[in-house]
């Protein structure tokens, strides 16, 4: 009981002896186990030899025999290396076309005044009302008139444009003192120079919550790279698990199943762990994405 | 490039000297003015531009294509295409694959809505001050957003397992016949929420954690000492105070339930008996199964007017928060 006052210390000291707020955190703790119970079934399941049978499948026990035999087929079986790579190219194509629009873009809603600029400012801001994901029948279209069909460009050219990205350069840039820049101007500095040199290097924290979200977003992107890509040495590692998964239903091999699961989280899921704090503050700016 | 940078640096240098000319020209001069206004605001137009090509081929080119496609229809998969005006739309309206759909989506919305922002913010006030412990718990309850959709689903996948599964080896015992969680049509749809508000309430939390910080604590500690217990604090202190939070994070949450559908794709394919058939996927099906473009494309075009209203509402909160141009 001690334990659990001492989470209450620096609560309000009138407001420390009621009971209902104690129930609420009860409550979100029982709900927090039963929100990790499908991750940690994937790590006992992972490593559960076939030999315990179908039957001791659901078992959240840890098998007493384990063993990586499910990793090593799901290896074989899945090409996920290749998936792997593939939701690579991807995302860091995505982000580096990205990195260059939205400081150009985001830097002349900073710092220029232009005709039109509201004008432009609302059709920036349409798109992240239009979800991308509802125009996938006529990007489909474009993407196959454009040569693109069943490539890794086709995937990624959709979101090279980001009006989030965009809107987030401008605060970061707005933020940053014009002393700075018309010092650089007195010395002659262009336009790329002082975004290049001034602009860019001090708006980093800008540009890495920037980039946990558009790669955790395009990491985990399903139903449009389901439709641009059809050969299977092209697919990202979310259509791979798919097809894995059906694969491995009809075996009712659902080790193999948890261990390709997390062969493809995994990378995620590391990252957050060790950049945590990043990680949530970049998600809060986010909001949609 | 160096030319465009050198007309920037003039704009920069005499910012206010533009105006004072323009407006000092008489009317007979509006065509000087735009093109000296354009010429101020050409370098401007080039930073965009990479920017603009893009949204104008993949958003608003992909809008008004849908637009023209939703008119055209071809008569057999091969036939030339020819304008058929709205019957498209009267088509997929009485398709009862789609009207079924709507049903779906919409009892999928608030059955995810509503049960997932309920949680989120139960989490939120119960882990809204900061410590080892909270902060362990934030990152319990986050978890689920990280992973994509699919890999979610291929875990469910076995939760919902008939007899050997997760959910029936533990609690299923408890009942006296055992539900074929994703095989029973009048199941089907609730199971796949269920997932959706695993996933999707951390999330939610976050923004009210955020929205959490500006509840000012003296206020708190004043309102219990004129006698108000948590449930009267919650009522008339932290909800009003988190009205904005609640309607981004409703809008958002609706945008989910429309557009965040990989697990039909992966877990029911849109079954039993197209009960759990989502717009989004019945969209895929005329597309992709059907090569039905003229019936997806009114399809679409029906979601994203039906999507209207909210998007109008959500526009009017970004521009709040963006603080406008």
């Amino acid at each position: 009981m001690k334990l659990f006052d001492a989470l209450w210390k620096d609560a309000p000291l009138a407001t420390r002896g009621e009971i209902t707020p104690k129930l609420g955190f009860l409550l979100t703790v029982l709900l927090a186990i039963v929100w990790l119970i499908p991750f940690l079934w994937m790590g006992v399941a992972t490593l559960r030899p076939v030999s315990d049978g179908i039957n001791a499948m659901a078992e959240l026990m840890p098998s007493l025999k384990p063993t990586l035999d499910n990793v090593r087929d799901a290896w074989e079986i899945g090409d996920f290396p290749r998936y792997t790579l593939n939701t690579t190219i991807i995302c860091t194509g995505i982000l580096l076309v990205q990195f260059v629009t939205i400081t150009l873009a985001g830097f002349a809603f900073a710092r220029l005044n232009f005709a039109g600029k509201t004008l432009i400012f609302y059709l920036f801001l349409m798109q992240l009302m239009l979800v991308p994901v509802l125009l996938i029948v006529p990007n489909l279209k474009l993407v196959a008139q454009l040569g693109l069909y069943d490539t890794l460009a086709g995937v990624m050219m959709p979101f090279f444009a980001s009006a989030f990205g965009t809107f987030l350069m401008r605060q970061a840039f707005e933020a940053i003192p014009t002393e700075l820049e018309d010092a650089a101007l007195i010395d002659g500095a262009s336009l790329f120079q002082r975004i290049r040199h001034i602009y860019v290097p001090l708006s980093m924290p800008s540009f890495s919550a920037f980039a946990i979200i558009s790669v955790t977003s395009h990491w985990n992107d399903f139903l449009w790279p389901l439709m641009v890509i059809n050969s299977p040495d092209k697919r990202p590692l979310t259509v791979g698990l798919s097809v894995f998964t059906k694969t491995a239903e009809g075996t009712q091999a659902w080790g193999t199943i948890a261990a390709g699961t997390l062969m493809v989280i995994a990378p995620l899921l590391v990252t957050f762990l060790i950049f945590q704090k990043r990680f949530i503050s970049s998600f809060v700016t986010s909001g949609i994405k | 490039m160096r030319s465009i940078s050198r007309r920037d640096e003039m704009s920069l240098a005499e910012p206010a000297a533009l105006p004072v000319a323009t407006s000092a020209a008489p009317r007979l001069h509006v065509l000087k003015r735009f093109t000296s206004s354009f010429k101020a605001s050409l370098p401007a137009y080039l930073l965009l531009l990479p920017s603009l090509v893009f949204l104008a081929l993949f958003t608003y080119g992909a809008m008004g294509r849908v637009l023209i496609d939703a008119l055209y229809q071809r008569a057999t998969p091969k036939a030339p295409v020819r304008f058929v005006g709205l019957d498209n739309i009267s088509a997929v309206l009485a398709d009862p694959a789609f009207t079924g759909a709507v049903v779906n989506n919409l009892i999928y919305a608030v059955g995810t809505v509503v049960p997932s922002i309920a949680l989120a913010l139960l989490f939120a006030l119960a882990l809204s001050r900061t410590h080892a412990v909270n902060s362990a718990l934030r990152a319990a309850l986050f978890l689920p957003v990280l992973i994509p959709m699919v890999a979610a689903s291929a875990l469910f996948l076995f939760i919902f397992l008939p007899n050997v599964g997760l959910l029936d080896y533990y609690i299923g015992r408890l009942l006296p016949v055992l539900p074929n969680w994703l095989g029973d049509p009048d199941i089907a749809l609730y199971a796949i929420m269920v997932i959706t508000v695993w996933k999707n309430a951390g999330y939610y939390m976050l923004f009210f954690l955020a929205g959490l910080q500006a509840v000012p604590e003296d206020v708190m500690e004043a309102a219990h000492l004129d006698g108000a217990g948590p449930f009267m604090r919650l009522r008339y202190i932290i909800l009003p105070e988190l009205k904005p939070t609640f309607l981004f994070v409703t809008v958002i949450a609706i945008l989910n339930a429309v557009t965040q559908v990989d697990h039909v794709f992966v877990m029911t394919q849109g079954g039993p008996s197209n009960s759990t058939n989502l717009v989004l996927f019945y969209i895929y099906q005329q597309a992709v199964e059907h090569y039905d473009v003229g019936k997806a494309s009114a399809a679409t075009l029906l979601t994203l007017a039906a999507l209207m209203g909210l998007t109008a509402l959500s526009f009017r909160t970004m521009a709040n928060r963006e603080g406008g141009p």
